[in-house]
């Protein structure tokens, strides 16, 4: 059982990170800790595809050394796929970094329009606020 | 040319989204004319699309000349086209409407105003037209980041209930991501066809079932289908009149486009019917969506909530018949779809210019509304009807073909279900007009003139002309559904129903 968890580890942070940032974006009352939630719950879904990536037995970085000619000739150059690691999920997670980055922009903008209005980033005070103004 | 339509559609409005603030900068007022003129290019791309469609069949695009599956592909279909029409259409409208409405409500912040909705234009189309799985997910983010913007800048309130989507929105997208993940992981392929090519062998793989599970619970936050629909109904309601009338007709429903991408093109059909009951859970989520939606809107004073708690129970309709999953129930989803696209449009725009002349839009104040703006609320009793299911309106027409699809599929709870419905519409539109139209104002009789003299108070022509074309929209879309279920919506159906 210990070496099935250990295994496959990558997979067990990613949920634990996961459950951490869904329950600070549900349960949390105070918005700023939403919002660091959410941080929490995408960087898991970030370090979930960087983690798929990878290759076990030497494979190394996708950059290739060999004969550039050779690469582009014919078609005869032989690249050993098991030799290296698979950069796509990596690529695809730098545009979900920007996305996360802006999202965040986003939000940290919102809550001080929030904070504006209300004067509190507590939710419980601000819908007793919005209770008694009748919003 | 009609293939570069598929490339242009999206490009144009994103490279016109950079120059907006540089012209704004220049000069405020050529903003507006310019995010019209630039919209007309993506309704006539898509149109062109269409028409490339219908003549020879489903084409597809390679961004950069690159192939699929290393390249992305815009894969063109008949169910994209349709889609793509109604986006840069609706969307076309709505930025005629635009002036007047945003140089009241926020007049300091039309130029980010303007480069913000086409930037959210460009997210919808892009999400339509792609045929790659993490591209979806980019232009999803694209058209809700833009959307948080510009919601955000809306009434008191608005900015508490922005949060809230990001928050639910975030989950959304972040749930869609992993599903892609998962897919990727079995198939190694991002390309839609490619990984629905790959994909049946798998079948039974457990990591294919969470992919599936993933996406669905993803795409349904998008949607705001009914457990999941806590976020939508305060920030439609507290946007700007102008956002919500743009993101009301279209953002839910491309959600629903992409359900229905992900459930019948991406897997077969038989992997949500039969290996997981995805389909049965779904019809229920929707019954409960369509009762509950519209009973809300029930208890609501203000037009615009009444009208968001309405999408919740509308979208409904459209997860019914996907999740009927045959063929009358999906004629009657996609062809909904149309139909909630021109009939929301048509009363949040609605909306939109009665906040414009009064101020608010709370129900009670509506008193003599008919007299004052008679063109207006003609729209909005056309949208009513439409929205009840009154032939000749588009939304009868949905609604018989999605009661069609219940009684096919013998599921008769949800034949009662979409009456009983139109009953519950009945009573939240029809109270309105009963206010807006029936409702006298007590003549002070003591002054010399008992009578009220009634002056023709109705919103500018720049307003009244969208408003008018969405509700002739519905009545066309109406008489002329039976020619779009034939040269369309037939051939949307998987072979399989």
């Amino acid at each position: 059982m210990l070496e099935y968890i250990i295994s496959k580890y990558n997979f067990w942070v990613y949920i634990i990170l996961l459950l951490i940032g869904l329950y600070a974006m549900l349960g949390k009352k105070n918005l700023v800790k939403k919002l660091i939630g959410m941080n929490i719950f995408q960087s898991a879904v970030i370090l979930f595809y960087v983690s798929i990536g990878v290759k076990k037995g030497g494979a190394t970085v996708p950059i290739f050394m060999g004969d550039a000619h050779a690469a582009h000739g014919h078609g005869q150059a032989i690249i050993d796929v098991a030799s290296y690691i698979n950069p796509l999920p990596h690529v695809l997670m730098l545009t979900a970094i920007v996305v996360s980055i802006a999202t965040t922009g986003v939000a940290l903008a919102v809550l001080i329009l929030i904070f504006r209005r209300y004067k509190t980033l507590e939710l419980d005070e601000i819908i007793k606020i919005r209770k008694d103004t009748g919003v | 040319m009609a293939t570069h339509f598929a490339a242009l559609v999206i490009i144009i409005p994103l490279i016109a989204a950079l120059f907006v603030p540089i012209i704004g900068w220049w000069k405020k007022g050529l903003c507006y004319p310019l995010v019209v003129a630039v919209l007309i290019v993506p309704l006539i791309s898509s149109l062109g699309i269409l028409n490339r469609v219908i003549e020879s069949g489903p084409f597809s695009y390679y961004l950069g000349g690159w192939a699929p599956p290393w390249g992305i592909e815009y894969a063109i279909d008949y169910l994209n086209a349709f889609v793509l029409v109604i986006i840069s259409a609706i969307s076309l409208i709505v930025s005629i409407y635009s002036k007047k409405s945003v140089e009241k409500e926020m007049p300091e912040k039309v130029v980010p105003f303007y480069s913000l909705f086409l930037l959210l234009v460009t997210g919808l189309l892009g999400i339509v037209v792609t045929g790659d799985l993490f591209n979806v997910f980019v232009f999803l983010e694209i058209a809700a980041l833009s959307c948080y913007a510009l919601m955000a800048i809306g009434r008191d309130g608005a900015p508490f209930a922005t949060f809230r989507y990001i928050i639910m929105g975030t989950i959304g997208a972040s749930f869609y991501l992993l599903g892609v993940g998962y897919l990727y992981i079995i198939t190694g392929s991002l390309n839609m066809l490619d990984v629905a090519q790959r994909l049946p062998e798998f079948y039974h793989s457990r990591v294919v079932l969470t992919a599936g599970v993933f996406m669905i619970v993803g795409i349904g936050l998008k949607m705001a289908l009914y457990p999941l629909h806590a976020w939508a109904p305060n920030a439609y309601a507290d946007a700007p009149s102008t956002v919500s009338g743009l993101v009301a007709p279209l953002m839910t429903k491309v959600a629903a486009y992409m359900m229905i991408r992900i459930m019948f093109t991406v897997f077969k059909p038989v992997f949500f019917v039969e290996i997981i009951p995805v389909t049965t859970i779904l019809t229920w989520m929707a019954a409960v969506s369509i009762i509950v939606g519209s009973i809300y809107a029930i208890a609501q004073t203000d037009l615009k909530k009444m009208l968001s708690y309405s999408i919740v129970a509308q979208i409904g309709y459209i997860a019914l018949g996907i999740g009927l999953a045959n063929r009358s129930g999906l004629t009657g989803a996609v062809l909904h779809i149309l139909n909630e696209a021109f009939t929301k449009g048509c009363v949040f725009l609605v909306a939109g210019a009665i906040v414009y002349k009064m101020g608010s839009c709370n129900i009670n104040d509506f008193k003599d509304l008919y007299r004052k703006m008679p063109f207006t609320m003609s729209a909005f009793l056309i949208g009513a009807f439409s929205m009840v299911g009154i032939p000749p309106t588009c939304g009868f027409f949905s609604k018989i073909y999605l009661i069609m699809g219940a009684i096919n599929a013998e599921k008769w709870i949800f034949v009662a279900v979409l009456l009983f419905s139109s009953i519950l519409n009945v009573i939240y539109f029809f109270r309105v007009i009963k206010i807006a139209a029936f409702d006298e104002v007590i003549p002070d009789y003591s002054r010399t003139t008992p009578y009220i003299t009634y002056r023709l108070d109705e919103v500018p022509l720049s307003m009244l002309i969208p408003i008018l074309i969405m509700a002739a929209g519905i009545l066309v879309c109406g008489i002329f559904s039976p020619e779009i279920i034939n040269t369309v919506i037939q051939h949307i159906i998987p072979a399989s129903f």
